[in-house]
């Protein structure tokens, strides 16, 4: 994934990024810090083509990517995890939610029962399935919500603050949980332990530019 | 959480197919409210509590909803001797209090404590998710169906919304009174709560489509016609025959 010199705006409003310029390869973790309101999250909503930059290009598995419905093509191939669960959880029951994605993706019902089984399996939340979304708790909801990223493969994870407001206890396991995946990544986080555990470079987005920390690499 | 009062229990009637009770519940409600004959009516009701006995509804939610129905029931029917022409009982100065009237209102009771407490039985013991897939599984407008489960899903969201707000209100003072500043802190509180459901919508349509979204549903659960929903089918068939039946071709009135 490559962004270059990409600028953006929201109508009427004085410009969130004005040559941003980012670069993601394969298994590459990247952490992307900022002060609140300066566009982080735009940024991550530019990389799915949920916005689409008045300024400069967006690169996705070697494509220049403008119209939706290049963008469409790759939606399963980028999971962006929201910063807000209840966003993310709209259907009635987790195995529904999980298996939306994959049935979009166009899995017969028995695979999307079974990736659906295996993606719970692997995160901890076996016999979730028929537990209903609005009665989850606030940790079960963002676990939930990461399955049904995973649930469709993508290879790159972009993760929308995945901790805030969690206890230490669910941090912890969605810190184990990151590690193991094979994805790359960039992470949206104010917690500086939790994004020294599981990302290797850090990216400042200040002034409506992304620069690269001046920490370097982070991982122990 | 809202409409989910009877829903928990193991009775029969818990455990039949909800797609089989949907219909059954309509079917009965349609014949019930169009039906004018005492007998049949009085039928009804008898079928309505022993299903509800066989459902085993809690006493005290059914009571108060059979009491929020039956307050607007029994003013219609106290008032309606007074418009219908029949046979006198009472003088009130020189209007009749009429026999007929009191046999319709009667009638009305009767008809809709029937269906209440059918729809009650039936539906109500039904988780709302699963009423929605029962409603797939017999083909209704897939809007109409996602409309509901969308709402019993974000619902609840709005009330915690809406409660953040009128707390956050509460402890910087706020009195709700008749004065202007009343009015327009409640306006304030309302659009607020309006836009940040518009947003909300908007994000939940991003997430949607970032998982490939194309305009369709699907329905992963899957519900198995036992013996017993057969059972319940032909009761049903033979129930609404019978009412009928006794509505329009029994000779004797």
């Amino acid at each position: 994934m490559e962004l270059s010199g990409v600028h953006f705006a929201y109508d009427g409003a004085s410009p969130v990024l004005a040559g941003a310029d980012f670069r993601l390869d394969a298994g590459q973790r990247v952490a992307v810090v900022g002060p609140t309101g300066s566009g982080k999250t735009t940024l991550l909503h530019l990389m799915v083509g949920l916005l689409r930059p008045t300024a400069g290009t967006i690169r996705l598995f070697g494509r220049a990517r403008h119209e939706e419905s290049e963008f469409a093509e790759v939606r399963g191939r980028v999971g962006l995890l929201f910063q807000d669960a209840e966003d993310q959880l709209f259907c009635p029951t987790v195995a529904e939610d999980v298996a939306f994605g994959p049935l979009n993706q166009g899995k017969k019902r028995d695979e999307a029962v079974e990736i659906v089984r295996r993606t719970l399996a692997s995160l901890g939340l076996s016999g979730y399935e028929d537990r209903v979304t609005y009665h989850l708790s606030g940790g079960e909801k963002r676990l939930v919500s990461l399955a049904t990223v995973l649930a469709m493969e993508p290879e790159i994870l972009l993760l929308d603050e995945p901790t805030t407001g969690l206890d230490e206890r669910t941090v912890g396991r969605i810190v184990a949980i990151l590690s193991h995946l094979p994805q790359a990544m960039v992470v949206i986080s104010h917690q500086k332990d939790f994004l020294r555990q599981v990302t290797q470079t850090t990216v400042h987005l200040r002034d409506r530019r992304l620069t690269p920390g001046e920490t370097g690499p982070a991982a122990p | 959480m809202v409409c989910e009062t009877y829903f928990s229990g193991n009775s029969v009637v818990h455990r039949l197919d909800p797609r089989a009770k949907l219909v059954a519940a309509v079917a009965f409600s349609a014949v019930v409210a169009t039906s004018y004959r005492t007998p049949v009516l009085i039928a009804a009701l008898a079928l309505a509590i022993a299903l509800a006995l066989a459902a085993g509804l809690p006493a005290g939610p059914l009571w108060r909803r059979l009491a929020a129905v039956n307050a607007f029931v029994l003013l219609a029917a106290a008032l309606l001797p007074f418009s219908t022409p029949g046979a006198p009982l009472v003088w009130v100065g020189s209007v009749p209090y009429t026999v007929e009237g009191l046999v319709l209102g009667a009638r009305i009771a009767a008809k809709t404590n029937a269906i209440v407490l059918v729809v009650t039985a039936l539906l109500s013991t039904v988780e709302i998710t699963r009423l929605g897939h029962a409603m797939s599984h017999l083909r209704l407008p897939s809007k109409l169906i996602h409309l509901m489960l969308m709402t019993v899903r974000y619902v609840d969201l709005l009330h915690h919304e809406y409660h953040r707000l009128a707390t956050a209100m509460k402890v910087r003072g706020f009195r709700p009174r008749a004065t202007l500043h009343t009015y327009r802190s409640l306006g304030n509180l309302v659009g607020m709560l309006l836009v940040r459901s518009f947003d909300r919508s908007q994000r939940i349509v991003a997430a949607m489509k970032c998982r490939g979204f194309n305009g369709r549903f699907y329905v992963l659960d899957h519900f198995r016609f036992a013996a017993r929903d057969a059972v319940f089918a032909v009761l049903t068939v033979l129930v609404t025959a019978g009412l009928l039946v006794g509505e329009y071709a029994w000779p004797i009135r």
